[in-house]
């Protein structure tokens, strides 16, 4: 049909003009219109506290007492249980957030601006790797490395950025691609470029020694540093392509724990949702698929600009990392990703496939025809709260997403 | 019995088999476990062989 073919290569053209810069760091409460005191923003759609899972309640309990909101846990369970906090989807908001994707008042948020189309995004920073808030952590580390990134990281890196003027994200992944990251699960080369072009300024910025030494170290030793943003820069890319009359290229793929939902470009801000699916992965020493939880976050956006399980050629040793087989196997899982999308980006190129750009513009009409969903590369989270990250995988988008979304977009057009 | 009086399909299974498997992959991993040499094609029917979803989508274009 013309009229989708057209708005596909609208809504793809879109994505691929897009050029995100990180701009600024800043509390979420001066950039999140809407924002409030005893608001939580969440990973994945619309969810309420009864059907939470249990890393989702535990990051929960850990924001309010964060933000001074309940005394201890206990109480800040109650708080959520009495309907004493509004939840609403990052997504509701211009933001994004891995795993729980936990995102309230007073927490700085790295501030994106695609410069093409003049449209902001948002995301927290990366706390690291181990008992973190994003999988569920909410003990006295969590809680205070989140006031260390509050009170003295954020304030000291966006004075690096400003002094900067922005940093280009695009360039960033493009070398992370040719240095072995799939921008989802292996960040290093991305996190490792990002500290390179920001370190010299941070430097005469921080007048503190031991602060800067902190501030350097702190993105030094996370290898995931870079996925929060990698996370923004994909909503900032697709978030120009939403509302095409027509179209049928996802804009957005999320999960909270329970649901898995997507949206559609001709489909504008409507979610479909279908029930999450277990990652299959490897698990840390100690654990097991027994205590996994289904998967969650707003992450999945990088799978939707094509990085993530779409770029998995680029990365052979994450197929090793999150059980999907040999290494020598990762450029099947791209090529498994091109039957199902619309064209690929010729900015984002894969050496081990000669060069061949990322497949890019996911169409629900493909994915329904050949039954080959989005693959997902994920971390895994302990199902109980407070426990944490216990392995990593691969997850496959729910079938039930699309074909609703099908119907959606033909009901849309008239057809029957 | 000698070749000749062989049907088409004793032939067959006489000499080596060399196998193409469409579909479902369950059975690559049994000729796999007999080492017999199997190559696998993924297919599924179009839109899971749900037909009324495959004649929605030929008439979305595809």
């Amino acid at each position: 049909m013309k009229l989708i073919e057209d708005a596909n290569k609208e809504a793809v053209k879109r994505i691929l003009e897009g050029e995100p810069k990180l701009i600024d760091i800043l509390p979420a409460r001066e950039v999140l219109k809407g924002l409030k005191e005893k608001m939580i923003l969440h990973a994945g759609p619309p969810i309420t506290w009864d059907r939470m899972c249990g890393p989702m309640r535990g990051a929960v309990a850990g924001a309010i007492v964060f933000e001074g909101w309940a005394p201890d846990l206990k109480a800040a369970e109650k708080l959520a249980a009495d309907g004493g906090v509004e939840f609403h989807p990052n997504h509701h908001f211009g933001a994004v957030g891995p795993m729980t994707g936990m995102t309230t008042v007073s927490m700085p948020l790295f501030v994106v601006e695609n410069t093409k189309f003049k449209n902001r995004t948002y995301c927290a920073i990366n706390e690291g790797l181990g008992k973190v808030m994003r999988f569920g952590g909410n003990d006295e580390s969590v809680l205070n490395r989140l006031r260390w990134l509050r009170d003295v990281f954020g304030p000291q890196l966006a004075k690096a950025i400003r002094a900067l003027g922005s940093i280009d994200l695009k360039s960033i992944t493009a070398r992370g691609l040719s240095m072995g990251d799939e921008l989802h699960q292996r960040n290093l080369a991305c996190s490792s470029v990002f500290l390179r072009e920001v370190a010299p300024t941070l430097a005469r910025v921080v007048d503190d020694k031991e602060q800067l030494a902190e501030c350097l170290a702190f993105i030094a030793k996370n290898d995931q540093f870079f996925l929060n943003l990698a996370m923004p820069m994909g909503k900032a890319m697709t978030d120009p392509a939403k509302g095409i009359k027509g179209s049928t290229v996802v804009t957005a793929m999320c999960r909270n724990g329970t649901d898995f939902g997507i949206r559609v470009s001709g489909t504008g801000d409507q979610w479909f949702t279908a029930p999450v699916e277990m990652p299959e992965g490897l698990y840390f020493p100690g654990y097991s698929e027994k205590d996994a939880n289904p998967d969650m976050g707003d992450s999945a956006i990088v799978e939707t600009i094509g990085l993530g399980g779409f770029a998995m050629a680029a990365a052979p040793a994450v197929a090793g990392f999150v059980g999907a087989g040999a290494p020598s196997a990762a450029a099947n899982f791209t090529r498994s990703m091109s039957e199902i999308a619309v064209g690929q980006n010729p900015e984002w190129t894969i050496a081990a496939m000669d060069f061949a750009g990322v497949p890019t513009g996911i169409d629900v009409r493909l994915v329904v025809e050949t039954g080959i969903v989005p693959l997902i590369n994920t971390g895994i989270a302990h199902k109980e709260p407070g426990v944490g990250q216990v392995g990593a995988g691969v997850v496959k988008a729910p079938m039930g997403c699309f074909t609703q979304a099908v119907r959606a977009i033909a009901k849309e057009l008239g057809v029957s | 019995m000698s070749d000749e009086k062989k049907s088409p399909v004793q032939k067959l299974l006489s000499t080596e088999v060399k196998v193409l498997n469409v579909g479902l992959e369950g059975f690559v991993k049994d000729l796999k476990h007999c080492n017999i040499d199997v190559v696998h094609v993924d297919w599924s029917p179009p839109a899971g062989g749900d037909p009324a979803m495959a004649t929605l989508l030929a008439k979305l274009g595809v």
